[in-house]
């Protein structure tokens, strides 16, 4: 179990370090945006992987709920949290992108770019809920709050098909057509940013783990020795 | 380069670098209280 975190970290590097070759190298440039394009292997991705765990917090949350299983609290508030982390980027390299191809940063009023922005703050919420509530309740409130705040994932995604908008429409399953080796790039990204979310969450599970043992190790010393300042 | 394809690819690994660092601080917090209780 030791030995196999550094294999895949370092399995991990290779395939990011592939996947950032093919999409500044190797991918084809599009004949309109030219370069700038190269963002969306970047920008997809993210939220692809953003929404997996937000789906993942969902599942947890749910069997949180039901069961009352740590294991279960643990996984859905490590999947929220690293969820923002690229729902974060997704929100950062889409105006990097719209600067240039639309003239203007932010689309005011487009419902996939609002969407996606009330998702991110949702699941901020939830952080801070989890971070700063004392009380026992905090770990069903939060599941509460994930599950809900799960229904705007589909929400978010589909937006695209069901609202006028300006942003582009979806890679697979818009009726529009991807170049073959774009997409293949794409894959790679998004493979490539899953096993590193998927190793990111293993260490900030094993993480809050031993935090919540330290923190009944501190609870239990507190109870024998009255006098302790924790 | 573009400087906008630089900008989008710099900032988003400026974000996974910055949250990777806040895990790193929060083990090395986390390890401190192992030992300051080992010690007691």
């Amino acid at each position: 179990m030791k030995s196999t975190f550094p294999i895949l970290g370092i399995l991990t590097a290779v395939l990011l370090s592939y996947a950032l070759y093919l999409a500044l190298v190797w991918a084809p440039t599009e004949q309109t945006m030219g370069d700038v394009q190269r963002i969306f292997y970047y920008h997809v991705p993210s939220a692809w992987t953003a929404f997996t765990l937000f789906l993942i917090n969902f599942v947890a949350s749910i069997v949180y709920l039901i069961r009352r299983k740590p294991s279960a609290d643990i996984l859905a508030l490590v999947c929220a949290e690293v969820g923002v982390v690229f729902c974060a980027i997704v929100l950062v390299t889409g105006p990097i992108w719209a600067k240039p191809v639309w003239g203007i940063w932010w689309a005011k009023g487009d419902i996939r770019l609002t969407s996606t922005l009330v998702l991110w703050l949702i699941y901020v919420s939830y952080l801070v809920l989890r971070r700063f509530s004392a009380s026992g309740q905090t770990p069903v409130l939060a599941a509460s709050m994930a599950v809900l705040g799960a229904l705007c994932v589909p929400f978010v995604y589909f937006s695209i098909w069901f609202f006028r908008t300006q942003h582009p429409q979806p890679v697979m399953g818009g009726g529009g057509s991807i170049d073959p080796r774009m997409l293949h790039v794409l894959l790679i990204n998004w493979l490539a940013f899953s096993c590193f979310a998927f190793l990111v969450c293993w260490s900030r599970y094993r993480l809050e783990k031993i935090q919540r043992e330290v923190d009944q190790a501190h609870a239990m010393q507190s109870l024998n020795d009255p006098r302790s300042s924790r | 380069m573009n400087g906008y394809l630089f900008a989008a690819y710099a900032a988003a690994w400026i974000i996974h670098i910055a949250y990777l660092a806040t895990i790193v601080s929060r083990y090395s917090k986390v390890k401190r209280e192992i030992e300051e209780l080992k010690k007691r």
